[in-house]
């Protein structure tokens, strides 16, 4: 064990222990559960935040322990790692927080929380997986521990929806598995690598290559919601709104499109990739994935429907920006990978305000909402105009450097994509907007504020923190420590000579 | 752990010997047969630590019963391969105890303990005998007492299973001991070592194989001769399923294995390869019915016990791997063992699930659950993990065994196998969460409920997580089931 | 053809016999029979062909034999009261092919 390492097993340990106990915590011991949570979380972003100083300054974290004969279990905290691992801590302390107030008084709420704190040591465990054995584990284990929160409401639909997410992911599990092990039986390593570690097998088995390429990428598109294997989100959507948050922001969504890039950059490299004929179809898949999303987005009247699909469309801008494969795009999907993450979790908390507050589920329902719930409506309409890509809000900056790296290398093409998604993306959000705030509230209007606030304090600010956050990536992109600079950190490892 | 602080015990006829003494006693005192009982258990783990100390400094032990040897004397040996089975057994036993101990009716208690306790000692014998006519005995002692632990609380059901159990596993032994006729009338021998010098390439070994595999394949309830197993596992109570499933099956599979290894597989190249492969195949077709059966039950134990069918398939597809190598894969057999210890701690711990399920709603019908995500957590929780495992899920044991039969059969371009074991890893997650997904749901109609004992809730659950701990380990184990599967006999036959 | 050698070809004929019963015959007193004359057939095979040609008198097929008609014996016993209680709950001597899915749970 290298000297720092014990900081990985703690981060996963500040998540899963306090997750374990809060099983066995009584219903009602409501603030020692609390508390739990909230010491979790907060400790886990301080060791985020040490690591995070000791990777910009050159230290390398690395724990790997003994597992199978030739393959051991290895976490590293690599600048791509602790992207990802960032942004599921710093969105994980607010979604328990909007997840408190949002459960309150509610049944099953220790098994809630315990599950929650699985699924995000699983996904910072995705995140530090130094190999793809180690991925598969906790990719897994991510599964399996978002399975009981998507049913966690007990009704039939509910039942259903963790079937289907079953169906889909497991297979997707099933696939990756297959991919890995077999290259396992042809390289005879699964340890990620900064430029990919299968140059060596390219004369002899190019085609097996590619068709373990596909295979990998379809283990991690499904939970990536590539098109045609997104079916299990929208109908995820019968779960609370914190577990929405959890799968389209935090966990789940994002450790497929991180699977994405790890598989693209570490396990193939971007150039092995490109001469393997793999990485423009899959700029394609991606594209189509975008323009399919926006327009099934369009026609849904059900608000966390209309979301879902439009996280489908947004989500493949990372695996775009990782397939066009120059440094430019790369840096806009990456950063992309935190900006939605950002704007869509405001999305769907102020989706889950409208439903907890003045039960409102439909698009057609929100005349004039936005004079009762100002401050939710105000998040709402910043997270989507940074969705449809204005200035200065962090999409913005996205799709700036997609469209940038494309031209760069030579594929003009996506600027179409781009543009045509970003109209689609205007056309589903701004009738919410014109709606929230031009139209009278129809019939007698919404049930009133209670005590002068238009809901509780802990639904109210975890969205506009994170809409001010969405805003800041945008308008302080270019200070340190910001989601940008990071992923031009990391691009100035991935490719050699760029600065 | 040095030998100084252990006595030098005959620790292989110490743990036949104790159960066998327990047995009798608790018959011929009945009020004590519950101390006996539990004291047994749980002093076998102990014998076991003792032996596993003794097999780590000597890699083989033999010890002759009374001083007598072979021929006619009955000879013991101990050696990490039968250490696997021991453990599993000692393990799976004294949490099989525990909780038959808060789920019999003190009357049926009675009938409970002294029939374990001759299963707990046929076991250990059958896993410590050096010779075919032993294994012979052994394997109908074993045979009897599981018959008459599945008929003793009584119900149509049970009987009619255990009647149909009885017969097979009488068919399974005989159909075993024309085999051993051939071999002795060739060979002059019935002990391992022996044979293994003495037995050539011809006509009766291969008569005698077909018949021994054909008979311990009936009594392993391998696809097709899996009928019997269903209605036995599904209607006996569940401690006594949890037993049958977990290692009695196992019993007659070890045997297979021994021979396999020891005598058939040297001898293979022209001899070994066809058997090898037909086995292979009924194990995947094993896998695919018995999985799809397990996904159509309407019941949670019908569907555990099919699941067995499936999970039996899986130990199968090792053989084929071995011959088309023409030598022992270690790889191969080193995930069979796992996958062995694996299943028989998961699957326990399902059977011990379901009687929960059945005691706490008087039912096991999988659509009339009834919220017991809420009200038994920790049944629950073991069914859940111990599925998990049966699934091959990390991060289970039953992963890991999953993952060293693909690798052992992708080193070999073993396609059709790689391909059957994900699609039935995929169907047995398919039939677990059909039972967990309604875990949460409410049930039509609600039930009255009856209380589950605490100690009942737990053993499952501790079983389940030892299923899961496995996942954890195999840096410390795998070493073990090395020296298992290692340069034994087998490979020392070019 | 040498008397043992009969007696192992015999020895088949009564296995054939037993498998033939215990296949077609639904009453299951016949079955345990069929299962008995299928033993008796092993043992004939056993005793029949011994050890190898060449060895003389060999005990050890005969101490075979009657470990094995014990351990016969204790099985026919166990399946008899087997069959008696599945007759007194059931009605019938016979196995029904419906009675794993429909009976009432242990």
């Amino acid at each position: 064990m290298s000297p720092g390492s014990w900081i990985l097993l703690a981060v996963l340990a500040s998540s899963l222990l306090p997750g374990l106990v809060i099983f066995a915590i009584a219903e009602r011991r409501v603030a020692l559960r609390t508390g739990l949570n909230l010491l979790g979380a907060v400790s886990k972003l301080l060791l985020v935040g040490w690591m995070l100083w000791g990777v910009a300054h050159g230290h390398a974290f690395e724990l790997r322990l003994a597992l199978l004969p030739g393959l051991d279990f290895v976490l590293r905290a690599g600048p791509l790692a602790l992207l990802f691992v960032t942004l599921s801590s710093a969105l994980w302390l607010l979604t328990t927080l909007y997840a408190i107030g949002y459960l309150e008084g509610s049944p099953h709420r220790s098994r809630f929380f315990g599950f929650f704190s699985l699924c995000v040591t699983a996904s910072v465990g995705v995140a530090l997986a130094g190999n793809l054995l180690t991925f598969l584990l906790f990719y897994e284990l991510l599964t399996l521990s978002t399975y009981p929160l998507v049913v966690h409401r007990g009704t039939e639909a509910a039942r259903r929806a963790g079937q289907s997410y079953l169906a889909y992911t497991l297979t997707g599990g099933a696939l990756l598995l297959a991919g890995t092990l077999w290259l396992y039986s042809l390289a005879g390593t699964l340890e990620f690598t900064a430029t990919g570690f299968v140059h060596g097998l390219v004369d002899d088995h190019r085609g097996a290559l590619i068709l373990i390429f596909w295979l990998l990428i379809a283990g991690v598109g499904v939970k990536a919601a590539l098109v045609p294997l997104h079916g299990w989100l929208p109908q995820a959507m019968v779960a609370p709104a914190p577990v929405s948050a959890l799968l389209h922001a935090v966990a789940v969504v994002k450790a497929g499109a991180f699977g994405i890039v790890r598989i693209v950059y570490e396990v193939y490299g971007v150039e092995l990739a490109a001469d393997l004929g793999v990485a423009l179809p899959l700029a394609a898949l991606a594209a189509i994935t975008i323009l399919y999303g926006s327009l099934r987005a369009l026609y849904q009247d059900d608000l966390k429907r209309r979301l879902a699909f439009s996280t489908v469309s947004q989500v493949s801008y990372i695996a775009l920006g990782v397939a066009i494969a120059g440094p430019i795009a790369t840096i806009g999907g990456l950063v992309h990978l935190v900006h939605q993450g950002l704007m869509k979790i405001t999305l769907f908390f102020c989706a889950g305000n409208l439903a907890e507050t003045v039960h409102i589920h439909r698009i057609s329902e929100m005349d004039g909402v936005g004079r009762r719930m100002p401050w939710t409506m105000g998040a709402f309409t910043l997270a989507a105009f940074g969705m449809i890509g204005l200035p200065p809000v962090a999409g913005f900056v996205s799709k700036w450097y997609l469209g940038l790296g494309a031209m760069q290398a030579g594929q003009d093409w996506v600027v179409l994509v781009l543009a045509g998604s970003s109209l689609l993306n205007a056309a589903y959000f701004l009738p919410i907007l014109h709606r929230a705030w031009f139209r009278a509230p129809a019939g007698n209007g919404f049930a009133p504020a209670v005590g002068g606030r238009e809901t509780g304090w802990l639904l109210l600010w975890p969205p506009v923190i994170t809409a001010a956050m969405s805003l800041g990536a945008g308008l302080l992109a270019f200070i340190p420590f910001s989601p940008l600079e990071w992923v031009q950190f990391i691009a100035r490892q991935e490719f050699i000579g760029y600065d | 752990m040095s030998p100084v602080l252990l006595p030098d015990l005959p620790w292989e006829a110490l743990l036949i010997l104790l159960p066998l003494t327990g047995a009798a006693a608790g018959a011929l005192w009945p009020p004590a047969a519950r101390a006996i009982g539990l004291l047994t258990t749980a002093g076998g783990l102990l014998l076991l630590a003792g032996l596993g100390t003794a097999v780590a400094d000597a890699q083989t032990l033999r010890h002759a019963v009374g001083g007598w040897g072979a021929p006619l004397g009955i000879e013991l040996r101990a050696d990490a391969l039968s250490l696997v089975f021991l453990t599993a057994t000692a393990l799976v036993g004294l949490g099989v105890a525990v909780y038959a101990d808060s789920y019999f009716e003190r009357s049926q208690a009675r009938g409970f303990w002294p029939l374990w306790l001759f299963l707990l000692g046929a076991l250990n014998a059958l896993f410590l005998s050096a010779d075919l006519f032993n294994l012979y005995v052994t394997l109908e002692l074993m045979g009897l007492a599981a018959v008459a632990l599945t008929a003793f609380s009584g119900g149509r059901a049970a009987l009619s299973g255990a009647m149909r159990y009885l017969l097979a596993t009488l068919l399974g032994s005989l159909v075993y001991l024309l085999g051993v006729a051939l071999l002795y009338h060739a060979t002059g021998t019935l002990d391992f070592s022996l044979l293994t010098q003495r037995l050539e390439a011809g006509p009766a070994a291969r008569t005698a194989l077909g018949l021994m595999g054909a008979g311990l394949a009936l009594k392993t309830a391998l696809f097709p001769f899996h009928f019997w197993l269903p209605p036995a596992h599904s209607s006996a109570p569940a401690p006594v399923s949890a037993l049958l499933s977990a290692l009695v099956v196992k019993a007659s599979f070890y045997i297979l294995v021994r021979l396999w290894l020891e005598l058939f597989a040297p001898l293979s190249g022209l001899e070994g390869a066809g058997t090898g492969e037909v086995l292979g195949w009924l194990g995947m077709a094993a896998i695919l019915w018995g999985s799809w059966q397990a996904l159509r039950q309407p019941r949670v134990k019908l569907l555990v016990a099919y699941s067995t069918v499936a999970q039996i398939g899986y130990l199968f597809l090792a053989f084929p791997l071995l011959t088309a190598a023409g030598l022992p894969d270690p790889a191969a057999w080193r995930a069979v063992l796992w996958l062995v210890l694996a299943h028989a701690l998961a699957k326990a711990a399902m059977f011990l699930a379901a009687g929960n399920l059945l005691r706490f709603g008087g039912h096991d019908r999988i659509p009339d659950l009834d919220c017991v995500a809420q009200r038994l957590p920790l049944t629950v929780a073991a069914f859940a993990l111990a599925g998990i495992s049966i699934a091959g899920l990390p991060p289970t044991g039953g992963f890991i065994g999953k993952w060293l039969l693909l690798e052992a059969a992708l080193l070999q371009g073993r396609w059709d196998l790689v391909a059957v074991m994900l699609l039935g890893g995929l169907l047995a997650a398919g039939y677990v969460f059909k039972v967990v997904g309604h875990f949460f749901t409410p049930a039509a109609a609600g039930h009255a409920a009856r209380p589950v004992p605490a100690a009942m809730e737990w053993t499952a659950l501790t079983l389940a997580i030892l299923a899961l701990l496995l996942g954890l380990a195999p840096a410390w184990l795998l070493p073990w089931l090395d020296l298992a599967v290692g340069p034994g006999p087998a490979e020392a036959v070019p | 053809m040498s008397a043992a050698g009969f007696y192992a070809l015999a020895g088949v004929a009564l296995v054939v016999l037993g498998l033939y019963g215990l296949a077609v015959q639904a009453h299951l007193l016949r079955k345990l029979l069929a299962v008995n004359i299928l033993g008796s057939g092993v043992f004939l095979v056993l005793v029949g062909l011994g050890g190898p040609a060449d060895a003389g008198p060999d005990p050890v097929p005969h101490a075979m034999v009657i470990t094995g008609i014990v351990v016969a014996v204790s099985a026919t016993a166990l399946g008899l009261v087997l069959m008696l209680k599945l007759t007194t709950t059931s009605g019938r001597p016979t196995l029904e092919d419906d009675a794993p899915r429909e009976g009432p749970e242990a």
